[in-house]
């Protein structure tokens, strides 16, 4: 079987649990939904400068729900010594890695697509710049958010107190890849960037992306067989 | 106390001229440099802040290495993937207490001269950022379970080198406003002759403090590996010394 393969079957073997479940996405959903509306009480979607903020309100809420999501997503393989199995599998290790990333990429990307209206609805938000970009920017931040959440949430495993560890590690990390969103973002909505400001902060984002891609999935064979 | 070996003897003289080099430095940096113009007395909290802010970004480089030496060595030659661990785990304390010094130095300055504690430009948000990932590094070693710490501290130390760059380039393109280099800025920029030799000598005091204390702690944690190996095969043998029936 070819990589491709390796890493669908991982993808939809996390797809099928999760569906069996739906702890993951109800839990990320409900956090979100809370998140905004804690948001909305703290800095007044009313006021004109919302949309200065909305951006980065948006990214904040979407790293919080992401985080409890990547928490959780490792422990799955933690019941009945499955970790021993997956790491006695012949897939690569790499694959394993992807697969659960994808996987964590499109419960994230499910809850931002009943986020984003909401905070439109919430924040009375039209995007005054071009606001096609925003289904790139989207996708981009999330997944600068989740593979390195995925990664590190694997390094966590074995660790005590894993919920706190993983954004401890994580936001520090993350910190260019939310500026360049967030910024992305807020120029989207606000048109106070020209565009070649604009598109520089979403090719910082995509460089953040292929980057950290490429190094997660280098060293996570090194971090799956850490013992 | 042992006979001194070649090791002692090194350590003793490279501690002895750091205390006296720290000493002059003091002394010049404090009584003969003169005021600065602008700024005051505060001005000399300068000879401090940069040798530590310096070291700060020397020392992470020292961990990286270690790091990279560590998961270089760790299947094919355990013993000095351990060294290089230990090397890490030195270089990353003394970065955090540079770090710390070099933040806390630069607010102490920057108050009464800038009029304000802290900016978010690309300078401080990445010495910011360096210190707050060698604090995850060290909650990592801290929680994780024994046997893989080494391991994930020497990738996150991977992913630490690769991400301060980076959001030091993120946030230059970002804003400005940390003062334009001292040194190479320009044909105005270039440090007083008269204070000179306060600098330089804080400079090197500092650095060689620095190479000290990691050397210190590399020690103790070869200490404390050797202690916990022994131990080990100590209750190795004490297993295999079980009585049959």
């Amino acid at each position: 079987m070819n990589y491709l393969g390796h890493v669908l079957n991982h993808l939809r073997k996390d797809l099928r649990l999760e569906w069996r479940s739906r702890d993951s996405i109800n839990g990320m959903l409900f956090f979100s939904l809370l998140v905004v509306v804690v948001f909305s009480m703290a800095f007044d979607p009313t006021a004109s400068a919302s949309r200065q903020i909305a951006g980065g309100i948006v990214w904040v809420a979407i790293l919080f729900a992401a985080t409890t999501a990547l928490n959780q997503s490792w422990t799955r393989e933690l019941r009945n010594d499955v970790m021993d199995a997956q790491r006695l599998a012949p897939s690569p290790a790499s694959a394993l890695f992807l697969g659960k990333a994808l996987a964590n990429m499109i419960f994230v990307l499910a809850v931002e697509a009943i986020l984003a209206p909401l905070f439109t609805i919430f924040y009375n938000l039209h995007a005054v710049g071009p606001g096609w970009l925003l289904a790139l920017i989207m996708p981009l931040g999330t997944w600068a958010l989740v593979v390195n959440g995925t990664f590190f949430a694997a390094l966590g495993i074995r660790t005590r107190n894993r919920e706190l560890l993983l954004p401890l590690v994580l936001f520090p990390i993350s910190i260019p890849a939310l500026l360049a969103m967030v910024q992305a973002t807020t120029g989207v909505l606000t048109a106070e960037l020209d565009s070649i400001q604009l598109y520089l902060w979403v090719k910082v984002l995509i460089s953040y992306d292929i980057i950290f891609t490429t190094v997660c999935l280098l060293l996570f064979e090194t971090v799956l067989h850490a013992e | 106390m042992s006979r001194p070996t070649p090791t002692r003897i090194v350590t003793g003289l490279w501690f002895a001229a750091t205390v006296i080099i720290l000493v002059l430095g003091f002394h010049q940096a404090i009584f003969v440099a003169p005021m600065e113009a602008t700024m005051g007395n505060v001005q000399r909290i300068f000879y401090y802040h940069v040798p530590s802010a310096t070291a700060g970004l020397i020392f992470p480089y020292v961990n990286l290495i270690g790091s990279l030496a560590f998961l270089y060595w760790r299947r094919r030659d355990p013993l000095k993937a351990l060294a290089a661990d230990a090397l890490a785990l030195a270089a990353a304390e003394v970065t955090i207490v540079f770090t710390s010094i070099g933040l806390v130095t630069g607010m102490l300055w920057g108050k009464p001269v800038w009029g304000i504690w802290w900016t978010w430009d690309e300078r401080l948000t990445t010495y910011l950022l360096l210190w707050l990932i060698y604090v995850s590094y060290f909650v990592v070693r801290r929680l994780s379970s024994t046997g893989q710490t080494q391991t994930l501290a020497a990738i996150l130390s991977i992913f630490a080198g690769i991400d301060v760059p980076i959001v030091y380039m993120s946030i230059r393109w970002w804003r400005t406003q940390h003062p334009s280099p001292v040194f190479f800025g320009g044909p105005d920029s270039g440090l007083d002759p008269s204070m000179r030799p306060a600098f330089f000598l804080n400079f090197a005091g500092w650095i060689m403090w620095g190479v000290f204390i990691t050397a210190f702690r590399y020690a103790l944690e070869r200490r404390r590996q050797v202690a916990e190996q022994n131990a080990a095969l100590h209750a190795i043998e004490a297993s295999l010394e079980i009585p049959h029936q």
